[in-house]
């Protein structure tokens, strides 16, 4: 951990210009010298590691009040950058009329974690992958780039198999990112060019370049989510399949939101976790679905399209196997749902 | 003021304390309140005095090669960086010391800063001492340090390794053969048998991660040296640092009155104590390390992977015939630690043909060293694990196999258990279970989705007794006070110390203090082995003794005692009165003050069954000799019990998680039976962690340890542990001690692993041979249908 300097930000412009780059050269945002904390909880973690060494730290929580607010409308779900995990997990709207998103963070990390993280840091946790976060490492493209992925053939355990490249294969973590992604979100954010809306499939990049990992510019603050409203979002589920039964990271985990009548699929929203590079939407698994008659049979073949492309690396072998399962299961269940 | 009221908080099935204390009493901690309100002191609240400096590890990022440049110079610019030790400024001013296998005291005998040599990842190769922990940890991260790596051997399989039989390895004192156990020619009965089992298990790397990190304080002043670092073996810490600093072991004391959780990671001195030693001295400052959760990884010792060839035959009807035991144990390059479990994996089961051998398989890694229950927690699950699968092949229920192998003898030399309850335990487990339930066919029980698994093991672990030393001291206020260097790791020694002394000298709770945990004190053996209970109870009970004869003796001589003129033998201390046999009682204080005038003051020594005769000189120079389970020339002592577990696996996805334990535990005289039984359940807690979550991972090329912290080293959280039942099966033993007492401290691990394996087998039909269970090995499980 390197000596920062800390400022406190009560509203979007002071963050924004406490926040604000000092030189025009283009750089990935989370090596910026300025970062923006909020719960810390992944922040601090990786200063203590001597991953990220940001030389400011601008505190946004003082944008708890403007920004901390939850608001379900008939047409959508709104969601301010700060409001907490334990917050929007227990908000009685969306543990009604989206469950999937409640059950997301209730199955995320820990009580207490759950009470100090944003929405805001969630959805830029960055991967668990140990060749990233320990320094000790040398090849890591994500940290130091150019100098190699120690993961291909190392311990992979936990990798993804989605959206990966030889470049990089580290595994996005986090369990309310695939939720926004099912659903079709957008991130609105405030940086120096001005506001703008963000589709949240969009928002993290592949991994062509892999220490840069999201569109948004150094010194960009997100400040809240939109989740669109749908006939679908009720009948939802959020499956999470992991080594213990709480507070454990998604070695698979399915986003599921369903729009049945008699039977039928009118609409389908999937989303997957733990088995993918960024937070994931299986479109090919949703057109599968689309239009046909539910059952256990074609919750196969969209399991089956949601993995054709997927590839393994040695020991996440068996996610290939396992993320068909998670999903199926999803499926099943959110099919049966009593709504 | 009205005083607000409490809250009433009662444990789910905890019994109320037992009014009269004494041995056998349940009994809330007496230094319960002291923990939980903070004031209980431990290791890394000590600070050292006044303004002490803060030092940060370097450690290494190979495992094996040579430090070719140290670049100090970005380091020396943090503002408050005080001095940097690295091997050019330690070298050999710090001695390695002997490994405690060979009668020394260090968990390993790699010197990190002795030379440019790096023997394993993590290794620490510079220590930054700073005005603050901030600046030291900050000047450690700007330290340079420039390797030349040699191709590293990571553990089984790797190139590179070094393979010896532990036999020709064995420690000073040791016969061959030793490590080897055998009888009749288990070859030829084995090629012999009508069934038979032939296969390898393998258990995972596992680090002990205690909850308190490792810290480590040290002080000097006018040439002595204090060390507060919580400890299970402050006379062997005394007497392993002043060795490895050159100085007399009366010049060091070690203070470790609270330690936050050990599981044998505290039980040999590691190599940073005199470092922090050495910086201290150099500063002439005290001197503070906290390590941190990482390189407690490698700083420090761990259980090492195993691997094990079973080969088991019987006759139909479930007699063994043959029993072969073959180890395999990862150890560093330059030391031969090893746990050597055949000791009592071939002692368990009647076979008339034994064979065994263990071999260390020398690595590019730190050195491991104890963790709780050592050699029978790998070793017994490989031999529990192949007993189901002789059972299923035989289709026969595996209690009744057990059943049909039971003994009282040992096989190897024929000698008797003093006490052996194994069935007794089986019984009264299975019962509570509902074992008679079980369907046998695997995946023949199912819940909707869960596929239900039952199975069970049986867990040994050997009572062992070693000489230990005490001081008590009676006021004539009746107010005792008992010290002895012992070691509160968690299990609760002070209150069966106090226990023992309320017992004997018949005073309440509330007028007994109890001090452990400083090596001024008269020597207590290490916290290892499960001995601590029976070593010190058994001598502190010596030292009432003695008090109670010395008031007792006065009292017949008086004649205005009640009790002139009759025999001192006869007499007791109840209730804080002497009293005879007959009812006659006179108050404490009264017959007290006939013995002494001011306090009464005991120190007493205890000698066990088997201890060397030397065995107290031995002690003081801080080597504890643990007599006791496979290793004495007329008996075997051990305690039993018998682990039942029910696993649940998702038909679907493969999880596994295990909502319901019943283990059954025969295991002498149980002092306090409160603390007793959470020490039971936490070790079958740790039993399903062992199973199901906790491995090391390793990355094969550089030999490095992966998940080196607990969000990724998984151990069970409250949401996994449903229901623990913990029975004790009454039994007495008058020969292991005098007390009775067999020690329970690591029986409830033991065999809980291969219980899990084996309902997993059950739930599924996939007979995991390799830990932990993980979801991708149920995943191919054909025999169930989706
Ligand atoms: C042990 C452990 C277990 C965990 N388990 C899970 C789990 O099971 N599932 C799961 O989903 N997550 C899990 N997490 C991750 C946890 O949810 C995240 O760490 C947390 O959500 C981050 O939020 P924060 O507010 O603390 O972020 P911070 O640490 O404050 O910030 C994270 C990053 O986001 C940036 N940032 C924060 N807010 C903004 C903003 N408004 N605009 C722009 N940039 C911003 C910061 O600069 C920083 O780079 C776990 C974490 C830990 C430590
Ligand atoms: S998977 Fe990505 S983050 Fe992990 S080592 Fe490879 S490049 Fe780095």
């Amino acid at each position: 951990m390197r000596p920062f300097l800390y400022e406190r930000a009560d509203d979007v412009q002071s963050a924004l210009r406490a926040a604000a780059p000092t030189s025009q050269t283009s750089i990935p945002p989370t090596e910026a010298s300025a970062q923006f904390i909020a719960g810390g909880t992944l922040l601090l973690d990786l200063m203590k590691l001597d991953t990220m060494r940001p030389q400011v730290l601008v505190d946004i929580n003082g944008l708890e009040r403007t920004h901390g607010q939850i608001a379900a409308t008939a047409q959508e779900l709104r969601l301010g950058a700060l409001v907490r995990m334990s917050q929007a997990a227990e908000h009685p709207d969306i543990l009604r009329d989206y469950p999937l998103i409640a059950q997301s963070l209730q199955q995320a990390a820990s009580a207490q974690l759950r009470n100090m993280a944003s929405l805001g840091g969630n959805v830029l946790q960055r991967t668990r992958c140990q060749y990233f976060r320990d320094p000790s490492w040398p090849a890591c493209n994500k940290r130091a780039p150019g100098t190699g992925c120690s993961a291909l053939e190392g311990v992979n355990r936990k990798h993804a198999v989605l959206g990966i490249n030889e470049h990089c294969i580290a595994e996005y973590p986090g369990d309310f990112g695939p939720t926004l992604a099912a659903l079709g979100a957008s991130v609105e954010t405030a940086g120096p060019g001005g506001a703008r809306s963000i589709p949240f499939e969009r928002l993290h990049n592949g991994p062509e370049v892999p220490n840069v990992e999201t569109v948004l510019a150094p010194g960009e603050l997100i400040t809240g989510f939109v989740v669109p409203a749908g006939p679908w979002t009720r009948r939802s589920v959020y499956l999470k399949v992991r080594d213990r039964q709480s507070y454990a990271f998604g070695l698979a985990t399915a986003a599921v939101a369903l729009d049945l009548s008699d039977g039928v699929v009118n609409e389908a929203r999937i989303g997957l976790g733990g088995v993918a590079y960024k937070p994931w939407r299986a479109h090919d698994a949703e057109a599968v679905l689309r239009g046909k008659p539910f059952d256990e049979a074609i919750a196969h073949a969209a399991a089956e399209a949601a993995f054709a492309g997927a590839r393994a690396h040695g020991e996440n072998e068996y996610k290939l196997d396992l993320g068909r399962r998670t999903l199926v299961r999803a499926l099943l269940q959110a099919a049966k749902l009593e709504i | 003021m009205v005083d607000s009221p409490r809250p009433q908080v009662m444990l789910q099935g905890a019994p109320p304390d037992d009014a009269r204390p004494g041995i056998g009493a349940s009994t809330s901690r007496i230094d319960g309140r002291a923990k939980v309100t903070g004031e209980a002191r431990y290791g890394s609240d000590f600070s050292g005095g006044h303004n002490p400096a803060y030092a940060f590890l370097v450690t290494s990022a190979i495992a094996r090669g040579r430090i070719t440049m140290l670049d100090e110079s970005d380091t020396r610019t943090v503002p408050g960086v005080l001095d940097i030790l690295t091997y050019r400024n330690v070298g050999d001013r710090i001695k390695p010391g002997k490994t405690f296998d060979d009668k020394g005291y260090m968990g390993t005998t790699i010197a990190p800063l002795a030379s440019d040599r790096v023997w394993h990842d993590g290794q620490i190769v510079a220590v930054v001492i700073a005005d603050t922990f901030e600046a030291a940890r900050e000047g450690a991260h700007r330290l340079k340090v420039t390797y030349a790596e040699e191709a590293p051997s990571a553990t089984f399989d790797s190139p590179g390794l070094e393979i010896v039989s532990a036999d020709s390895a064995s420690r000073e004192g040791e016969e061959p053969g030793e490590e080897k156990p055998q009888v009749g020619n288990a070859a030829q009965a084995f090629a012999a048998a009508p069934v038979k089992i032939d296969a390898f298990y393998d258990t995972p790397t596992q680090h002990h991660n205690p909850i308190e990190l490792f810290t480590t304080t040290c002080s000097w002043s006018n040439g002595k040296l204090t060390v507060w670092e919580s400890s299970q073996n402050v006379y062997g810490y005394q007497n392993g640092l002043a060795e490895q600093l050159g100085i007399e072991p009366s010049d060091v004391r070690i203070i470790s009155p609270y330690i936050g959780g050990a599981f044998g990671a505290r039980g040999s001195l590691t190599q940073r104590t005199a470092l922090i030693a050495y910086a201290s001295r150099r500063l002439n400052r005290p001197v503070k390390l906290e390590a941190t959760r990482q390189q407690g990884f490698t700083i420090a010792t761990y259980r090492a992977e195993t691997r094990h060839r079973i080969r088991l035959g019987a006759t139909p009807d479930g007699r063994l015939q043959a029993l072969t035991h073959e180890g395999w144990e990862v150890s560093s390059r330059p030391d031969n630690y090893k746990v050597a479990g055949t000791d009592a994996s071939t002692r368990l089961y009647a076979c008339p043909n034994v064979s065994s051998e263990v071999f260390i398989v020398h690595a590019d890694r730190n050195t491991p060293g104890f963790m709780r229950s050592p050699p029978e927690i790998p070793y017994l699950f490989a031999l529990e694990s192949a007993m189901d699968e002789l059972a299923v092949a035989l289709k026969m229920d595996p209690v009744e196999l057990r059943r049909i192998n039971d003994t009282q003898k040992e096989p190897i030399k024929g000698l008797p258990y003093t006490s052996r309850s194994l069935m007794q335990c089986f019984d009264a487990a299975s019962q509570a279970f509902g074992w008679s339930r079980r369907t046998p066919e695997p995946g023949s029980m199912r819940d909707g989705d869960w596929l239900i698994g039952w199975g069970c093991a049986t867990t040994m672990y050997p009572t062992q007794v070693a000489p230990a030393a005490a001081r008590v001291t009676l006021t004539p206020q009746g107010s005792a006070r008992i010290q002895s260097a012992s070691h509160e790791i968690g299990t609760g020694i002070y209150t069966v110390v106090a226990l023992t002394a309320a017992d004997r000298l018949g005073i309440p709770l509330d007028k007994i203090t109890v001090e452990l945990g400083d090596s001024e004190l008269p020597p207590a053996p290490v916290a290892g082995g499960s001995n601590s209970t029976a070593s010190v109870c058994n001598v502190v009970a010596k030292a009432c003794e003695e008090i109670r004869s010395r008031i007792a003796r006065a009292a017949v001589t008086a004649q205005d005692s009640v009790h002139f003129g009759l025999d001192p033998a006869s007499l007791t201390l109840t209730d804080e009165t002497l009293q005879s046999a007959d009812g006659r009682s006179e108050p404490l204080d009264k017959a007290f003050g006939r013995a002494a005038g001011g306090a009464m003051e005991v120190y007493a020594e205890n000698i066990p069954h088997g201890a060397p005769p030397d065995g107290m000189k031995r002690l003081y120079r801080g080597t504890s000799s643990l007599a006791g389970g496979a290793k004495l020339k007329d008996r075997i002592q051990f305690a039993f019990g018998a682990q039942f577990v029910e696993v649940r696996v998702d038909a679907r996805t493969r999880e596994v998680r295990a909502p319901r334990m019943v283990g059954a535990y025969a295991s002498g005289r149980i002092v306090n039976p409160k603390a007793a039984k959470s020490q039971l359940m936490g070790g079958q807690i740790w039993g399903i962690s062992a199973a199901l979550h906790e491995a090391t991972e390793i990355d094969r090329r550089a030999a490095r340890y992966y998940n080196d912290d607990l969000a990724e080293y998984l151990i069970p959280v409250n949401a996994d542990i449903e229901e623990v039942q913990t029975i004790f099966v009454p039994e007495e033993d008058k020969l292991v001690n005098d007390l009775g007492i067999k020690g329970l401290g690591e029986l409830g691990n033991v065999g809980l692993n291969a219980a899990v394996a084996n309902a997993v087998f059950h739930a599924t039909g996939v007979r995991i041979r390799e830990l932990p269970i993980r979801i991708e090995k149920l995943l191919d499980a054909p025999a169930i249908r989706s």
